[in-house]
């Protein structure tokens, strides 16, 4: 095994793909989040016949329009380079990804694309109840395309429900409600989805402080708070604990990736939990950038362990102890699993010339060496380095405690902008209506944040210990891929900058009457 | 009348001859009614095109699907990736 990689192709080609990847996401939370509270403003309309919730409801529906018609598409990018830049990996993982997204595919372009037609053109042309029965589906159609692709994420992140076939190089999926319905699957889906609804909630609350602030359309401003506050409010709530639900999976499924994300270098029984750290580069190893100590850190003793397993005095794994192995925790070294690995990989080498030979029953015995050790098939690649084997602590603990922490204000702002809303003082607080105005960038940061904890904390895997990101890259030339990177970078930008002309300038010019 | 009122008529002759138009009529309308959704539909279409007439006939071809041409060639390929 030549283990042999031209590490500038795969940085460009991991940089592409993120880039595609935040691009997309600065679209999709909040069309689905204002897709939700755009149905329900609509559903309020429904009910009172106020022309005054039919105005809000237009407005909310005009920027989600302005959202989804920019955003719409930006995700069929990745799938090209899926094929392009990631073959291998898009081979070796079969129809395990491709069901997934041909339903979200199917589902996307009957429910989003039919009923947000009617959604916008339905106004006096179609009946009331089949106007907003509309809006439902487009919300619920929208978060139903997230359901299939966060599925197939989930599975990179805990590859179940499935055998390799070493004839075709394929994973076959065994079964389908077992990968739809892993643990990983349900909680990404769940802290996903929460997360978007809240972000959108914030951009609401936003906006309309910025109407109050300006004194312009107060009424409409503080119906579209009471919305945006309540349904930001129950979804901020329903994010923190689905977070809590993901992270336990991590602990129990990625636990590399947990201890990165906790800068939990040697494990322990009741491990604390790091609220606020900092980190700085070790004394005993200064030229290692991933290995850093703390120099300051407030910890909340046992709670990490109660996390990760509802026990104070459970025992976490540290990166020590998941490279060196722990015997009294029964971890195995990393060495142990990097063998096992090349034992799998030269197995598949076997029973591929085996087959070609025709020569059945060496065939069958590769393939039971190759069946007993598939599960350490990714470490296979990491002889010479292991070290690769650790994501980025740094990366991976600031980006995971961002998020935390915004998530965390977030909560408290919904319940003070309730407050300040229900006891009228709101237009007056001036310090909290430009809070409210500069949480908006803050909720997507925080969005980001978790998908950068996400995906950097599982490197190097791209199907965690199945396929290291180094071997799913295509062999293709690393130059065109920074082309790519740069007409990405020129094509994104480009839409960013229309959507926020765009919607900036139909904010300025505020709903019809002013709302009322 | 409303849209969906037509569903109802007894005439099933007369819902299915005018259902297809009426469908047209609706999106016809809603699009010629659209405002900011005119600006919208051409950052679509320039969007569009980019991705499917330059990007992906340019740029972004199917590496195994271009390279090979049966499947069994292709898997020979990965596992030579994966086994190398």
């Amino acid at each position: 095994m030549n283990e042999v990689f031209d590490y500038n192709l795969i940085d460009w080609s991991r940089g592409q793909f993120a880039l595609t990847a935040i691009y997309h996401w600065i679209f999709v939370p909040l069309t689905l989040g204002l897709a939700f509270i755009v149905a329900i403003m609509h559903t309020f309309y429904y009910k009172t016949g106020s022309q005054a919730w039919k105005k809000t409801t237009k407005f909310w529906m005009t920027l989600f329009g302005i959202n989804f018609a920019i955003g719409v598409a930006t995700g069929i990018i990745l799938e090209f380079e899926f094929g392009t830049n990631w073959s291998n990996y898009s081979w070796f993982v079969g129809d395990i990804f491709g069901a997934p997204l041909a339903v979200e595919g199917i589902m996307a372009f009957f429910l989003e694309s039919t009923f947000i037609a009617v959604m916008f053109f339905g106004w006096d042309k179609v009946s009331k109840g089949f106007h907003v029965t509309a809006s439902w589906l487009t919300a619920f159609g929208a978060s139903l395309s997230a359901l299939w692709i966060l599925v197939a994420n989930a599975w990179m992140q805990f590859p179940t429900g499935m055998h390799f076939n070493p004839d075709t190089a394929r994973n076959e999926m065994g079964s389908f409600w077992e990968v739809l319905f892993s643990p990983v699957a349900i909680n990404k889906f769940l802290h996903t989805i929460s997360s978007a609804y809240l972000l959108a909630s914030i951009f609401i609350i936003g906006v309309s402080a910025w109407y109050l602030l300006k004194g312009r359309n107060v009424a409409f401003a503080r119906r579209s708070i009471v919305v945006a506050v309540v349904f930001g409010l129950i979804t901020s709530i329903y994010t923190i604990v689905t977070g809590d639900g993901s992270a336990r999976q991590v602990a129990q499924k990625q636990p590399m990736k947990f201890a990165a994300m906790e800068g939990l270098y040697r494990g322990q029984e009741g491990a604390g939990l790091v609220a606020i750290g900092l980190m700085a580069t070790n004394a005993n190893d200064p030229n290692n950038e991933n290995i850093k100590d703390f120099a300051f850190k407030i910890e909340i003793p046992n709670l990490l362990s109660y996390m990760a397993y509802y026990d104070f005095n459970a025992f976490i794994p540290g990166i020590k102890d998941l490279m060196d192995g722990n015997e009294a925790q029964g971890i195995p070294p990393v060495t142990e699993k990097i063998i096992r690995g090349k034992m799998a990989i030269q197995a598949l080498s076997d029973y591929k010339m085996a087959r070609q030979a025709g020569n059945d029953s060496v065939a069958l015995q590769a393939k039971q060496v190759l069946d007993e050790n598939f599960k350490y098939f990714g470490y296979g690649y990491f002889e010479s380095d292991p070290d690769r084997l650790v994501p980025s602590v740094p990366l991976s603990f600031y980006s995971f405690h961002l998020m935390v922490a915004l998530g965390m204000f977030f909560f408290f702002l919904m319940i003070i902008i309730m407050v300040l809303l229900f006891k009228r003082r709101l237009e007056t607080s001036r310090f909290w209506l430009r809070v409210a105005i500069w949480t908006i960038p803050l909720a997507y940061l925080a969005s980001q944040s978790g998908w950068v904890t996400a995906e950097m904390g599982r490197q190097p895997w791209v199907i965690q210990d199945l396929m290291p990101t180094m071997v799913a890259v295509s062999q293709i030339d690393a130059g065109a891929v920074q082309i790519t990177f740069w007409l990405f970078a020129a094509l994104f930008t480009t839409l960013l900058i229309a959507e926020l002309k765009i919607m900036f300038k139909q904010i300025h010019i505020g709903p019809k009457d002013g709302g009322k | 009348m409303l849209f969906l009122d037509k569903f109802t008529s007894s005439n099933n002759d007369t819902v299915r001859t005018n259902i297809f138009r009426r469908i047209f009529r609706f999106y016809y309308e809603g699009f010629r009614s659209m405002t900011v959704g005119k600006q919208l539909w051409a950052i679509i279409l320039i969007k569009l095109f980019i991705m499917f007439a330059v990007l992906k006939l340019f740029f972004f071809r199917d590496t195994l699907g271009t390279r090979f041409d049966t499947d069994e060639e292709r898997s020979n390929y990965v596992i030579e990736q994966l086994t190398k």
